[in-house]
């Protein structure tokens, strides 16, 4: 896909987020939007090797929804790349959906493990990425995590480990919207700058603006191009609004989970539709 | 019947964690894909025994860092390894938790929980390291089977099972010594309870370390004239309902002994159990709603009230409550 064509797809998976949480009454519209054109990227911009008609190919990259409350950009992600039919989307937390709250990966194809309690992802993708050094398999180990996220102790244990085991392999991006559910991170409990925490703890680290989808493409693209066993592994700070593409929604912490009413999804649709016009 | 050790060799005396490490390298030596996830105690643990038998490319040690432990046993899991978890069950469960819960056992993960130096066999190290509320956690879960081996051979037994039976699978292991109960190639079922020695007028249903009391609690009492059957309940969840509730219609009472708090381990399996489907008096022998603390094994098995005298009392009481003396 060409830029226009990834921005039109970002777009697309953001009026499907605002929409399907419509629907539900329920969900988590910022961080979802904050962590769409990433998602984009990785699963339009050539970045993953993956494959739809089969979720368990073997050698394929995999992906971890670290900040698993990001569930609808990973659905609708999902759904677009051809996992599972766009329809089901308006499933979302309903009785019987495959499409749960947060992601249950014996549920839904494309889900690599379940999420939804913070600080667990990057601990599995670092053993995933052990893992699949020690069985030989290809494939690299992408995980997205969000900053409020990195409060979680557990994130610290795992980036200590990642690091001595030298899981070059794995690629932790962080969502840096820097907004949680009580307000901007640096007030409620300062995790500080992220790319410095991890630099210290052994990683490299890259900084990018988390809304450019060209920037995004081109840089994980290398990233995933240079990834190799007994490497250090990396962390991509990505810059990202939370709310990211409708006006009344960005920056504010009270979008973090709070669906929107009919006349709000009706603004922010046509607010979407105007940008890409 | 299952096949019990000789009286030779049920004098002699090995932990339960020292079949753990020993078990994981026998498996490896075979091919099986098994990998160990430890916290610094990779020692204590005995999976140092997997370095030592050279699969040192299938431990791997995350410092004290318990919670990140059980989570990159179940990222190891998803590139297709059989993935044990070691630590201290005071740490490797009630600090995990949560990684239990919503990684391992929601995604259904082929994960064994493994920890060792679970209840009061910790001993001096005190209550802070004494784990007496594990099973009961673990048996919440949905999803996850619950083995508490009572000797070596058990303990190599319930390893192999917990390998070979894909999903989350506990394993409670113990520091103590304890002596040999079963054949050291035993081979047991997860689901199953074995009947150690047949009897008709009470039930004495144990595990772990307890099914040594028990079976002197039974010589005890075979003098006195009362003729418990022990069974050994190592498959705590699921539990073997058949053969448990055929024994307790046939004495009609029964004792649960177990190096746990009476608050949700074996104990309440039998009683919810008994309840529902032969509703006979139940004694329990374990832990009573308090912590640990710190003195040898044996004494503390005294104190506790977890000793063979304290199951011949519990059975005084549960064939009075019967009224079959």
């Amino acid at each position: 896909m060409d830029t226009a064509q990834l921005v039109g797809k970002a777009t697309d998976i953001r009026k499907d987020i605002l929409t399907m949480i419509t629907e539900a009454g329920s969900g988590h519209p910022g961080g979802s939007l904050s962590c769409t054109d990433m998602l984009t990227a990785l699963y339009f911009g050539g970045v993953l090797d993956h494959d739809p008609a089969d979720p368990a190919k073997v050698g394929r990259d995999r992906f971890i929804l670290a900040k698993g409350h990001g569930a609808p950009a990973l659905y609708a992600t999902l759904a677009h790349a051809g996992y599972f039919p766009v329809e089901e989307l308006a499933s979302l937390r309903k009785l019987g959906t495959r499409l749960q709250g947060h992601p249950d990966s014996n549920l839904l194809p494309g889900v690599e493990v379940s999420t939804g309690s913070l600080g667990q992802g990057l601990s599995v993708a670092a053993g995933l990425a052990a893992g699949l050094r020690l069985t030989g398999e290809a494939g690299c180990v992408f995980t997205i995590l969000g900053d409020g996220e990195c409060e979680e102790g557990q994130v610290w244990e795992a980036a200590m480990f990642a690091a001595h085991q030298r899981l070059g392999r794995l690629i932790a991006i962080i969502d840096n919207n820097e907004l949680q559910i009580d307000g901007c991170i640096h007030d409620v409990c300062d995790p500080g700058d992220l790319g410095e925490k991890f630099a210290a703890f052994g990683w490299d680290v890259v900084r990018v603006d988390g809304h450019d989808i060209d920037a995004l493409v081109a840089t994980l693209g290398r990233l995933k191009a240079a990834a190799a066993d007994e490497a250090a592994p990396v962390a991509v700070i990505a810059a990202t609004v939370k709310g990211k593409g409708v006006s009344f929604m960005e920056n504010q912490a009270g979008w973090h989970g709070k669906a929107p009413k009919a006349e709000e999804l009706e603004i922010a649709l046509a607010e979407l539709s105007a940008a890409v016009a | 019947m299952v096949k019990l050790a000789s009286a030779e060799a049920a004098a002699q005396k090995k932990a339960t964690r020292a079949a753990f490490g020993a078990t994981l390298a026998e498996l490896a030596d075979a091919g099986v894909p098994v990998v160990a996830v430890d916290a610094d105690l990779t020692g204590s643990t005995t999976t140092k025994k997997l370095a030592d038998a050279g699969h040192g490319d299938r431990l791997f040690n995350c410092g004290i860092a318990e919670q990140n432990m059980v989570d990159v046993a179940a990222g190891l899991s998803l590139a297709g390894n059989v993935a044990f978890t070691g630590s201290f069950a005071v740490f490797g469960t009630g600090r995990a938790y949560d990684q239990i819960r919503n990684t391992v056992c929601y995604s259904n993960l082929n994960v064994k929980i493994a920890p060792t130096h679970a209840g009061i066999s910790v001993g001096p190290d005190g209550g802070s390291h004494q784990m007496l509320e594990d099973v009961s956690l673990m048996r919440g879960l949905p999803g996850m089977r619950v083995l508490v081996p009572a000797d070596y051979a058990a303990a190599r037994a319930a390893i192999k099972l917990a390998a070979a039976t894909p999903g989350p699978v506990y394993v409670r292991m113990g520091r103590a010594a304890v002596p040999c109960v079963y054949d050291d190639d035993v081979e047991l079922e997860i689901g199953r309870a074995y009947v150690l020695r047949e009897g008709c007028d009470v039930t004495i249903v144990a595990n772990g370390v307890e099914i040594r009391e028990a079976l002197l609690a039974a010589d005890v009492l075979a003098e006195r004239g009362v003729s418990a059957e022990v069974i050994d309940a190592f498959s705590v969840k699921p539990l073997d309902g058949e053969t448990i509730a055929a024994s307790l219609a046939k004495t009609r009472c029964a004792v649960v002994a177990e190096e746990h708090s009476v608050v949700g381990g074996l104990g309440s399996a039998v009683c919810e159990l008994a309840a529902q489907t032969c509703p006979v008096p139940v004694e329990l022998v374990g832990m009573r709603d308090r912590f640990g603390k710190s003195g040898e094994f044996d004494e503390l098995l005294a104190y506790f009230g977890l000793d063979a005298a304290a199951i011949v009392e519990a059975v005084e009481k549960a064939r009075s409550r019967a009224g079959l003396c």
